[in-house]
């Protein structure tokens, strides 16, 4: 008797959840975020898209897909397209296998896990502009690596003002974002179902056979994750570019968002637009990807 | 046989052991050389460095001083620096205050908006509530690239480019908070509401009451992650202040010209003082929010 009664109550409960009335609640709780949203990033994206198919903003004229072929034809795009590219290629790789690396080193049974822990997260909280002088003094002309470098018979490099400038870039990276990382996966180990480990030792399996084919398994929805968002904080790189090396860096650290910078300058309307639209779609297109390879891992751990 | 292993074992755990603490030392040495350096007086500081930063660009390049030399301990410490900073050169305590104007409004309420969205995605598990949901984690994950230039857009048609709100805007609206929010009150129990409005709550009552208090810990993570991000702001004052005045401290602290060189430190480490104040006090939930991002999927 008692049992019918709640569920008449939540019956009504859900009736109510489906009136008009709950609905305009609920709206109304999200009607700031979604006209905010709306007005500074969907509509005007859709300006965006119009832009890139004009001739200028103010005669509109539609062009087709000269825009595109324009943009993509543009020196200066290409680099910075590629510089990025090659960036993301080599430094997410390295934030997530080395992230998991510290992760399995601070869950190895050490000492002092948790104030290791702080270290490794205290780069996170640290504003780039406030380090930029240590990068500075560390990787100048004439800084301490060069010094050493020299004490060991090497050459001085140019840090900042040569190629080896993205192997920098690429440590500062790492270093603002293995925390982080690292913080990630040190929970979804905590997570693996520590009788499965056992039932494998059981069956002989060796510490490396473990780590393949159990830890890693349970492991992919958070390598995915950790990829995601480091690609996301490889696009913000620019940052630390910037602040080091100032508006005009070396060739090979010339970033997309360098480019914006000089298009937003000179105020190019169609470039920028079209730029903005190339990448959004490589963006769509990544993302796309990794979705479809983790629902592809995840089904296979089901399975199984 | 057994003793060995175990011998092995301790072995491997002291190696284990050795190695972290060092990757953890390289990790803070930046950090703490930074604010030692602080403490030096500006002589020693351009001694110190001479040779990187007092480049007088008169014909040809003239350094100070041949030597670069890294030093953990001031010779003399002294607060010199950091007087300066706070007493003579108002400029710094300016472009402190410029920061501070702009993080803080955007944390504040990006975090309100949010909040009350995530409510809103919470009740509502419809289809269009999906939809919109998954428009935000897709403009979540555009670079600063993409959405800039939308925003350059709008804030330039509403004339608001080189005010505050230029950057304050877009930052309130950004769906980061949202996203992570959202992803904690929808777990909250079904039931645990109906049970609430049962007993005469109304919806004003649930999203106070209730969830408010069940989602503190993911709020205060995204207060920290905000502040951050926003902290390090660099792209959207370049692109939308003409107004160098404006500036905040992290754009304006790489300007620092040669000759304030010894100020620079102190400058950095001031910068760091609030962030760092964050972290101490808050480490334990930002490693909790942390880590409840990654327990749920993408």
């Amino acid at each position: 008797m008692r049992r019918s009664k709640k569920k008449d109550f939540s019956k009504v409960i859900k009736k109510q959840n489906k009136s008009w009335f709950h609905r305009l609640v609920s709206g109304a709780f999200l009607a700031p975020s979604v006209l905010g949203v709306l007005l500074f990033f969907v509509l005007p994206f859709l300006v965006v898209i119009y832009f890139s198919f004009v001739n200028n903003p103010v005669a509109k004229k539609f062009v087709g897909l000269t825009n595109y072929i324009n943009v993509i034809q543009n020196g200066a795009f290409r680099t910075a397209v590629g510089n990025t590219l090659f960036f993301s290629v080599v430094a997410v790789p390295l934030a997530v296998i080395l992230g998991m690396a510290l992760a399995f080193l601070l869950d190895a049974g050490i000492p002092l896990k948790s104030e290791l822990r702080s270290c490794f997260l205290t780069p996170l909280m640290v504003p780039t502009a406030s380090i930029v002088l240590i990068w500075q003094v560390l990787f100048d002309y004439n800084g301490v690596v060069n010094v050493a470098v020299q004490k060991f018979g090497g050459g001085q490099v140019d840090w900042l003002k040569s190629s080896a400038g993205l192997l920098v870039i690429i440590l500062l990276f790492l270093w603002k974002n293995l925390g982080y990382n690292m913080i990630l996966f040190l929970s979804a180990m905590g997570n693996i179902p520590k009788d499965i480990i056992e039932v494998a030792e059981l069956d002989g399996a060796n510490r490396w056979q473990i780590f393949l084919h159990v830890k890693l398994r349970y492991l992919s929805p958070t390598i995915m994750f950790v990829t995601i968002l480091s690609m996301i904080n490889s696009f913000k790189v620019f940052r630390e570019i910037y602040l080091l090396t100032g508006e005009y860096p070396y060739g090979a650290l010339y970033m997309l968002q360098h480019y914006m910078n000089n298009t937003f300058a000179s105020a190019d309307y169609q470039k920028l637009s079209t730029a903005a639209i190339y990448m959004s779609f490589v963006m769509i297109v990544i993302m796309g990807i990794l979705f479809w390879v983790e629902h592809h891992f995840g089904k296979d751990l089901e399975e199984e | 046989m057994k003793k060995r292993s175990e011998r092995k074992k301790l072995c491997i755990r002291i190696c284990l052991t050795v190695i972290a603490v060092v990757t953890a030392l390289i990790f803070i040495m930046p950090i703490v050389l930074t604010i030692s350096n602080s403490f030096m007086s500006a002589a020693e500081i351009t001694s110190n460095y001479g040779s990187i930063f007092q480049k007088t660009d008169t014909g040809g390049k003239q350094y100070i001083s041949q030597t670069v030399n890294l030093k953990f301990i001031p010779d003399m410490v002294t607060f010199s620096q950091y007087a300066t900073v706070l007493f003579k050169s108002p400029d710094y305590l300016l472009k402190f205050w410029n920061s501070v104007i702009l993080v803080v409004p955007i944390v504040v309420f990006q975090l309100v908006v949010a909040v009350l969205a995530a409510y809103g995605f919470t009740r509502t598990r419809g289809k269009l509530s999906a939809i919109v949901f998954f428009a935000y984690v897709i403009l979540m994950m555009m670079p600063y690239q993409v959405t800039l230039v939308p925003n350059y857009l709008v804030l330039n048609w509403m004339k608001l480019l080189d005010t505050n709100w230029s950057i304050w805007l877009p930052g309130i609206f950004s769906p980061f908070s949202v996203y992570l929010i959202t992803k904690y009150m929808r777990r909250i129990p079904v039931p645990l509401i109906e049970a609430a409005k049962i007993d005469g709550a109304n919806e004003f009552q649930v999203f106070t009451k209730i969830c408010i208090p069940i989602c503190k810990g993911v709020i205060t993570t995204c207060a920290i992650l905000v502040f951050m991000d926003y902290w390090n702001m660099v792209e959207q004052p370049l692109l939308f202040f003409n107004d160098t005045d404006k500036y905040p401290l992290s754009i304006f602290l790489s300007k620092i010209n040669a000759q304030e060189v010894g100020l620079a430190f102190a400058v950095a480490t001031f910068y760091m003082i609030p962030s760092l104040l964050i972290f101490l006090y808050g480490e334990d939930q930002l490693v909790e929010g942390i880590a409840y991002q990654g327990g749920v999927k993408g």
